[in-house]
């Protein structure tokens, strides 16, 4: 409990948990504080370049066995799963009607790339490392979840959901999941080689960046939570803390049966307790329009997101730790 | 300066619908369209900014077409097929343009 204790506190006063503290704080203080748009949009380029390129040239390294193939089938399975969880605890804890409740379970099963990014920093300050190839994992679990909330609404929902021509290409091929993979590709290609020629840009610069990222993340979850606070009853809210580490279990779970490494345990249960943002939002208003934005925007912004920054990723390092070793 | 009658329609739709519904217009026959950003607004879904928007899930945009008058109802129909179940707004005004053969 002590290590548990003092892993929190460490990660609390790091720089990235802090910026993303200022940028909560001034979004509550009404500040005027705000990362221009196209700057935000080109931190995040820059951080899925850096992390997709940095997990290729692991793979390059260390090789590849059957454990990164059976990591995707287990990152597809929890990415299709988790959402019926996440719908049955909605359903039990919250007042949400089936369509929300399903928009809502969709984004518990695909996961947050910024959350993941963090995570890989937490670990690597802890001089763990992981498997290269979880940043492949990250992407195939970015979609299947989709499917299943649009599942569960055919299932239980009275209103119609519909998975529209172009819809499935449109996510599959989101700027994030094609930069990621291709930057993983790129970097297992050109191998260690490769990064001498970039790293001072790829490597450098990276922690930075994520802080200036994360500030602007605080100052979006601030104003998310400061505008939509009619949506968090105390049931909604508690959902958004409960549900990370029931997905966190279930990573843990799959991360040891596969023998990954525990930097690579840490990583699974941060995808599985991580919910989108990004991807799973924009899909939704499209094949479920009747869902409302704020209460899924809310939560996965303004509630999962800072618990999994700030006492989540310890708590799964911690764990990961104590169950795995290292 | 001779003047001709026109219809000015404007489409306020989130921003990840801004392709289905310039593709349902381009197959209703209009084919002259202009994109906007919106920076923020307020309606019956509550208020919202473009600032600080993760992703193009909470933005909107403005679509504005000038058509002849008789081509209205087409087009009306296209958006109103994309537009149906969604946030938006949709209006039509008068106006007139100084090149008819353009529109």
């Amino acid at each position: 409990m002590d290590g548990i204790l003092a892993l929190a506190a460490d990660n609390l006063l790091s720089p990235i948990i802090l910026f993303f503290a200022l940028g909560l704080l001034a979004a509550f203080a009404r500040s005027d504080l705000s990362i221009p748009e196209a700057i935000a949009k080109g931190m995040s380029i820059y951080l899925l370049f850096s992390i997709g390129f940095k997990g290729g040239v692991s793979v390059a390294d260390h090789g590849i066995d059957q454990t990164l193939l059976l990591s995707l089938v287990a990152g597809l399975i929890l990415s299709f799963g988790l959402p019926m969880i996440a719908f049955g605890l909605l359903r039990v804890m919250t007042r949400l009607d089936v369509t929300d409740a399903a928009a809502v379970a969709g984004h518990y099963g695909s996961i947050s790339i910024v959350t993941f990014v963090a995570a890989t920093s937490v670990i690597g300050s802890a001089g763990l490392g992981s498997e290269g190839y979880m940043v492949a994992v990250a992407a195939v679990m970015e979609a299947p979840a989709i499917l299943s909330a649009l599942w569960l609404i055919a299932r239980f929902g009275k209103s119609s959901a519909e998975m529209e021509e172009g819809l499935m290409r449109e996510i599959l091929l989101n700027g994030s999941i094609v930069l990621l993979v291709g930057s993983f590709l790129i970097g297992w290609i050109t191998g260690a080689e490769g990064m001498d020629k970039i790293a001072p840009l790829v490597v450098a610069p990276f922690q930075g960046v994520l802080c200036l990222f994360l500030l602007d993340m605080g100052l979006v979850a601030g104003r998310g939570l400061r505008d939509a606070r009619g949506v968090l009853t105390p049931g909604v809210f508690l959902f958004g803390v409960v549900m990370p580490p029931i997905g966190a279990s279930l990573g843990l779970a799959a991360g040891l049966v596969l023998g990954l490494s525990t930097g690579g345990v840490v990583l699974f249960m941060t995808l599985c307790a991580s919910a989108s943002y990004i991807a799973v939002p924009a899909a939704m208003r499209v094949a479920l329009p009747e869902a409302n934005p704020s209460v899924y925007l809310t939560l996965s912004l303004g509630v999962t997101f800072p618990f999994n920054l700030t006492l989540g990723i310890p708590l799964y390092l911690a764990v990961a730790s104590a169950v795995a070793g290292g | 300066m001779q003047t001709h009658q026109a219809k000015r329609v404007e489409i306020t739709i989130e921003a990840v619908m801004e392709t289905r519904l310039t593709n349902a217009l381009i197959k209703a026959g209009v084919t002259g369209f202009t994109v906007l950003p919106v920076l923020g607004g307020s309606g019956r879904s509550g208020q919202w900014s473009r600032e600080g928007q993760v992703s193009r899930a909470g933005g909107m945009v403005c679509v504005v077409c000038i058509i002849r008058p008789e081509r209205l109802d087409a087009l009306l129909d296209a958006a109103f097929s994309v537009v149906e179940r969604h946030i938006g707004v949709v209006s039509v005004v008068d106006c007139e343009v100084l090149r008819a053969e353009r529109f």
